[in-house]
């Protein structure tokens, strides 16, 4: 795919910007500022997994005017498949603090749960370990 | 979608996370590349002490936060488990990620270059200190000396039964080789600690 970068916009969308000219959004401003999740409950590990609730469309629905497009995008991730936390971040290409910061919004609103955390120095059972390392043998 | 929700449950799910840590240039990126799908992880951190004094930030002293980019790699073991990679700076002003990454991590490979061996120190250290599962992987550039696996391991004064395993970090096959050592590892430590429990608390 060829493009051409003398003068007139590409068609698509209004990406007259690149990635090289940094996020054009800064973070701040899709958490309205804030840097820590409202919710203290829940710990967002970096393999946490966030899955929809069961009735998250209706609520989503009924808070649309809190959310932003950042929230939205998050929800039509979790859609698709229960994500990780380091997987939304990748997939909306958000830091991993703001990503965050917007689950807790949404937790706090119903639309997604958390999986437990794994409390620290606790590995998986043996069979666990078993099917992973066959699972490697057969990649 | 008439899938049944049972499958997509976060309860039944597991998530398990690897870290590969090493210095600049040592392939901790072809390695998570060669074993998954990679994809580029940013995180805003709050810069440390050390790093505010490594990272030049004069003439913005605003500037409190800053960029780290993390390589991240899935594993699909099976629907319900998945192994993710997480490939991070081995320097220890990066260790404000370790933290995080390795809290409730299965264990760590350490990637290692035989010319630059010094690079590891950091992290071996980090990993011994905490307990934290963690094999030695020496990536075998083409260029540089062979050494033996004893060698290495005398030469970073690992602690005895630490595997040290020589991999090319481009070949897939190499890189499985590395994991897999890791969970065998890691699943040993794991006994042995339970064993020692059992040994040590009285049952009752």
């Amino acid at each position: 795919m060829t493009e051409d970068m003398s003068g007139t916009p590409p068609h698509h969308g209004s990406h007259w910007y690149d990635a090289e000219a940094g996020p054009l959004v800064r973070p701040y401003a899709m958490t309205g500022g804030r840097t820590r999740p409202v919710t203290t409950t829940v710990r967002f590990d970096l393999i946490a997994l966030i899955d929809l609730q069961d009735d998250a469309p209706e609520a989503v629905g009924k808070e649309v005017e809190t959310l932003g497009p950042e929230h939205r995008a998050l929800v039509d991730l979790c859609r698709i498949e229960t994500q990780s936390v380091a997987e939304l971040a990748a997939e909306t290409d958000l830091p991993v603090g703001v990503v965050r910061v917007l689950l807790g919004d949404l937790v706090e609103l119903g639309c997604v749960r958390v999986s437990r955390p794994v409390p620290p120095a606790q590995l998986p059972d043996e069979k666990i370990l078993r099917e992973v390392i066959d699972g490697l043998r057969a990649l | 979608m008439d899938s049944a929700p049972s499958d997509r449950r976060v309860d039944d799910a597991l998530a398990l996370k690897i870290l590969i840590v090493g210095g600049f240039g040592v392939g901790k990126t072809t390695l998570v590349g060669s074993v998954s799908e990679i994809r580029p992880l940013r995180t805003e951190e709050q810069l440390s002490e050390v790093g505010t004094s490594v990272d030049d930030t004069g003439g913005v002293d605003e500037k409190a936060t800053t960029t780290v980019a993390m390589d991240f790699g899935r594993i699909t073991i099976r629907a319900g488990l998945a192994v993710y990679l997480f490939g991070t700076p081995g320097q220890d002003r990066f260790w404000f990620l370790w933290d995080e990454l390795a809290t409730g991590a299965l264990g760590a490979v350490v990637l290692a270059d035989t010319r630059r061996l010094q690079d590891c120190f950091p992290a071996v250290d980090y990993f011994e200190h905490r307990s934290i599962p963690f094999i030695v992987a020496v990536n075998c550039f083409p260029q540089s000396r062979s050494y033996g696996a004893h060698e290495v391991a005398r030469a970073l004064d690992l602690d005895q039964g630490t595997p040290v395993v020589l991999c090319d970090a481009r070949d897939r096959d190499s890189g499985k080789e590395v994991l897999i050592r890791l969970v065998e590892y890691a699943g040993r430590v794991h006994t042995a600690r339970l064993l020692d429990t059992v040994g040590t608390e009285p049952v009752g």
